[in-house]
Order: C-alpha cells, then sequence, then structure tokens
C-alpha cells in the first residue's frame, strides 16, 4: 500500500517537475521547428542561480529572481543568436543549441568547479509532510507540486484566457499573418523563449536540492525531457503534460519494485543466479523512458496527442 | 490631386535566380478601388507579397509617402497597409471571435468597429462567432479574414485573390462584401483573376503581363480594349 501511495506522490511531483521543462521546450519547438538541445542547460542554470541567491539571500528570494534570470539569459540568446542563425535553416539552429548546450556547461564548470554544490532543501520545509506505515513524505515535495499546479494554471491562463496568449499561439502557428495584422512577432518570438528558458529555470530551481546540483545534471535531464515531448506528440502542450506525468509515474513504481526476474519468471525455470535472473524491476526504471520512446515511435509516430509525424 | 496613398515605383522582385518583378508601376489614391488583373503567374501576388514584405523588393514603395520596402511586417501593418493573403491563414484553433480580437491592433486605441459592429455588418459570422474557425466554410474564412484585417482600422486593404476556390454565388457575396468596405472610405488594390467582381468595383484596373504593368485605365475604358484582354488575359 505504502509503495503505491508513495509512488503516486513521488511520480506526480517528478512528473510536474518534468512537466515544468518540456512544457517550456514544447512551446519552443513550435516557435522554432526544432527541438532545442540546450533546453536541459537552462535548467542546470536554475539550480546554480538558486544555489549563489539562496547563499546570500534566501532561498524564497531565489525561487523568484532565480527563473527572471534564466529567463532573461534565454530572451538575450534568442534576440542575438537563435535569431540571427535562423536564416541558415533548422541544422544551423540545431548545431547551435546543440553547442550552445556544452557552452553552458563548461561555464558552469569553470565558475562552480566539475564536483557537485550545496544547494539544500530550505529549512521552512525541511521536515516531514507526513508519515505513512512507517515511511515519511517530506513537505518539499509537496511543495513542488504546489508550485508546478500554479505554473501549469499560471500558463493555461496566460495561453487560454489573454490576448497575449492568443498572439502567441497564433504565432507560432501563422507567424507571417500575425505580423501582417500588426503584431511584432520577433518580439513575441523572444519572449516564447525567454519564458520557455524562465520554466526550464524554475524547474532546476525546485529540482536542484531534491537531486544532485552538478555540471553533469543537465546531460542526466536533457534525453528524459526531449522523451517527454516526442511520447506527448512534438508541439502539445496536453501531450506534454500527459507524458510527463506518464513518464513520471512510471519510473517512480518501476524504483518501488524489488522484484526480480527470477521471482516474477522462476515459473519458466529461472533463477537469481542468472544474469537475466537477477535483474530487478527497480534497476530497470532509468530504462523505461527510453523504451517507451521507441514503442511510441513505432506505433504510434504522431506521440500521444501530436498532429505531426515525426 | 491629393497625394497618393501607396507609389510603387520600379519595383523588381525574384524567387531564387528567376527574375519575377520587371519594374512594377503603380500608385493608388485614398478611398480608391483598384484591382490588379493578369493570367496566373505574370506576379500579382508577388507584388502584394513585395509590398508587405513577404518578398524581399528592390525599387520604391512609398505608403502615405513614407518608404516601406523591406521593413518589418508589423510596422507596415502599423502605419495602416492591411494584407489579406491568397492563403487567407484563419487560426483554425480559435473562435471566429477571437480570431477577430486578434485583428485589434492595440486593445487600449479601439478601432472603427467593435467586435459586435462588425458581426452585426456580417451576419454569417454572427451565426458562427463562437464556432472554430477551421470549420468554417471557404467563403466564411475569406470573409472572417477580411473582417479580421478591418478590425486593425487599415487605411488601404491589398486583398489577394479573395475569389479563389469560391462557388459563383458565394463569389457574387464576397464581390458585395468588397463594395460595402470600400464604401465606408476604405482604399483597396484587389488582386484578382474574374474580370466580372474586378470590373464592378474598381475604380481603376492595373493589368499585368511578364512582371510589369502593360495597361492602366478606368473600367470603362478598359472595356473599350479588346486588344489588351485578347493579349494580357484571355487564356
Amino acid at each position: 500500500m505504502e509503495t503505491i501511495v508513495f509512488g503516486l506522490l513521488n511520480g506526480v511531483s517528478y512528473g510536474l517537475l518534468l512537466f515544468m521543462l518540456s512544457s517550456g521546450l514544447t512551446l519552443i519547438f513550435s516557435m522554432m521547428g526544432v527541438l532545442n538541445f540546450a533546453h536541459a542547460a537552462f535548467y542546470m542554470l536554475g539550480a546554480y542561480f538558486a544555489f549563489t541567491i539562496t547563499g546570500s539571500t534566501s532561498f524564497w528570494i531565489a525561487l523568484f529572481i532565480a527563473p527572471v534570470l534564466v529567463g532573461l539569459i534565454g530572451a538575450v540568446v534568442e534576440r542575438f543568436g537563435l535569431r540571427r542563425v535562423h536564416p541558415n535553416g533548422h541544422v544551423a539552429e540545431l548545431l547551435f543549441t546543440f553547442g550552445l548546450a556544452y557552452l553552458i556547461e563548461e561555464i558552469v564548470k569553470i565558475v562552480y568547479g566539475k564536483t557537485a554544490v550545496d544547494y539544500r532543501v530550505p529549512d521552512l520545509l525541511n521536515f516531514a509532510a507526513f508519515e505513512l506505515y512507517g515511511a515519511s513524505f517530506p513537505a518539499y515535495r509537496i511543495f513542488v507540486i504546489f508550485i508546478a499546479v500554479a505554473m501549469l494554471v499560471g500558463l493555461w491562463f496566460l495561453l487560454k484566457r489573454t490576448r497575449a496568449g492568443l498572439i502567441i499561439q497564433a504565432a507560432l502557428t501563422h507567424p507571417h499573418m500575425v505580423g501582417h495584422l500588426g503584431h511584432n512577432v520577433p518580439f513575441i518570438f523572444m519572449m516564447v523563449f525567454g519564458i520557455g528558458c524562465a520554466l526550464a529555470g524554475l524547474a532546476g530551481v525546485m529540482a536542484g536540492n531534491i537531486f544532485v546540483t552538478d555540471p553533469a545534471m543537465a546531460v542526466q535531464m536533457g534525453p528524459i525531457v526531449f522523451v517527454v515531448v516526442v511520447v506527448g506528440g512534438i508541439g502539445s502542450l496536453e501531450g506534454a503534460f500527459l507524458a510527463s506525468l506518464l513518464i513520471g509515474l512510471l519510473q517512480n513504481f518501476a524504483v518501488g519494485i524489488n522484484l526480480k526476474f527470477a521471482e516474477i519468471f522462476g515459473f519458466l525455470g529461472m533463477t537469481d543466479l542468472s544474469e537475466v535472473g537477477r535483474i530487478s524491476v527497480s534497476s530497470l526504471a532509468p530504462v523505461l523512458p527510453f523504451l517507451l520512446l521507441v514503442l511510441i515511435l513505432i506505433f504510434r509516430p504522431q506521440g500521444l496527442m501530436g498532429e505531426k509525424e515525426l | 490631386m491629393s497625394e497618393a496613398m501607396l507609389q510603387v515605383r520600379d519595383l523588381h522582385a525574384y524567387y531564387g535566380k528567376s527574375h519575377v518583378l520587371r519594374g512594377v508601376n503603380m500608385e493608388i489614391m485614398p478611398g480608391e478601388v483598384v484591382a490588379l488583373l493578369g493570367r496566373n503567374g505574370v506576379g500579382r501576388s508577388t507584388t502584394a507579397k513585395a509590398i508587405m514584405g513577404e518578398v524581399a523588393p528592390k525599387g520604391d514603395i512609398l505608403f502615405k509617402g513614407q518608404p516601406i520596402a523591406g521593413l518589418e511586417s508589423h510596422k507596415i501593418a502599423l502605419m495602416g497597409l492591411g494584407y489579406v493573403p491568397e492563403s487567407r491563414d484563419i487560426f483554425p484553433a480559435m473562435t471566429v471571435r477571437q480570431n477577430l480580437v486578434l485583428g485589434v491592433k492595440d486593445m487600449r486605441r479601439p478601432g472603427k468597429y467593435s467586435i459586435d459592429q462588425m458581426l452585426d455588418m456580417f451576419p454569417n459570422l454572427r451565426e458562427r462567432a463562437d464556432n472554430q474557425a477551421g470549420v468554417l466554410s471557404g467563403g466564411e474564412k475569406q470573409m472572417l479574414t477580411m473582417c479580421r484585417t478591418l478590425m486593425g482600422d487599415p487605411e488601404l486593404i491589398i486583398i489577394d485573390e479573395p475569389t479563389e476556390g469560391l462557388a459563383p454565388k458565394i463569389v457574387q457575396q464576397i464581390g458585395d462584401m468588397i463594395a460595402e468596405i470600400a464604401a465606408t472610405g476604405v482604399a483597396i488594390l484587389l488582386v484578382e483573376q474574374k474580370l466580372s467582381i474586378a470590373l464592378r468595383i474598381a475604380h481603376r484596373v492595373y493589368v499585368m503581363g511578364h512582371g510589369e504593368i502593360v495597361y492602366g485605365g478606368t473600367p470603362a475604358e478598359f472595356a473599350e480594349r479588346d486588344d489588351v484582354r485578347a493579349e494580357w488575359l484571355e487564356v
């Protein structure tokens, strides 16, 4: 029972963190037409900025300032980098974001060093929210869920209920026409890129102290976020949301299952002395998103909610 | 005589290496309806696109005396030049009403028409106001695109092939609608292939051939010129 409850809560909080990253990536994909390889690097910047700001002020200030700083850097990258690269086509854009990811990683290594920094959960939230069957669930994870839901509602409100959101949506699909109606599309694109990066930065602020804040965190998170976006259906925010939760739950439930193959397939004569029999379900958790990616590309290439096939 | 609202002088445009516009000259006066006629592929739509900055223009384009050649499209639109492209480009996932909202350039300065007034003028759209624009018929989409542009209070609208692919009865309705828009004092450059609609509404016609203007005159003068029709328009 506790496996199910904790798996569910951990899965939802991890899934919502994934959505913070994948929602920004999805918006940016709709705008550029290619995946932004540097997206997870902005997530890493969020965590490092939060570490620095927390050190000199407090986590609560970092929670607001760090995403804004990351968003501003994103806007500058779009304005003075991507916008100039864009006329040279998708391959140039892809290579640009690829190079940018490495650039950010190397800068982080130079400034903060190659080892992890001590970015901690704030004291105010460093307690057990509740206990169940002797196991406790951290209050900070509840806070992550709360912030992610607030972000989700905010993003939904912006895109669906405001004129600015309508203009953004129209600009993503019909940029020329939106320009002819008198709206400044280059500025809108700069804002979209900035907001997308700020959301990644927010995810970094929230996740950097749950996981580890080190220069490898971008490389670890990047592929999972790509999987989310492809599984959800490229360009679909609803799909990204569904896939984030699906992958969050799938990984967390798998981690909680300690059964070995030998126990599951014992009826076939498999013993835990054999190589395959020794494998536990929990050790497969990191592989599952990629298995899902491969299956989706074979059986539903447009993703769960996407319209375009890859 | 008042100054021309739009002046195009020696306009050239290229698609890759092919030289599509070869020195187009034209002008449109305030409140005037001008039809731009010609066979397929002579450069009529390219002229519209070059004026609006979708195709890189070479030459002079003056709108209300200001040079606009090569300006970003939103700057051209904000000066009062509206564009209804051939592809119509409605926003299909949004409702008719939301499409109209996006036509307003600045909500703090409401234009000549409110959304309700616009829907009153075009009752076909009122019936569909809360439907997704993607489910509209071709004629309704064309109406919506024109209304959406009107919401931005343009002083001149370039309308590219508004009747393309529409049934004859709908072509008539679109013609009436353009006449209604013209009656409000908005100047119109109508890029058209159908002579009937162009001659009914236009104050002046230009005929294009091989990337340049080969004839200009009033509809009455044009009606006398069987030679122009035979050489540049008949298939």
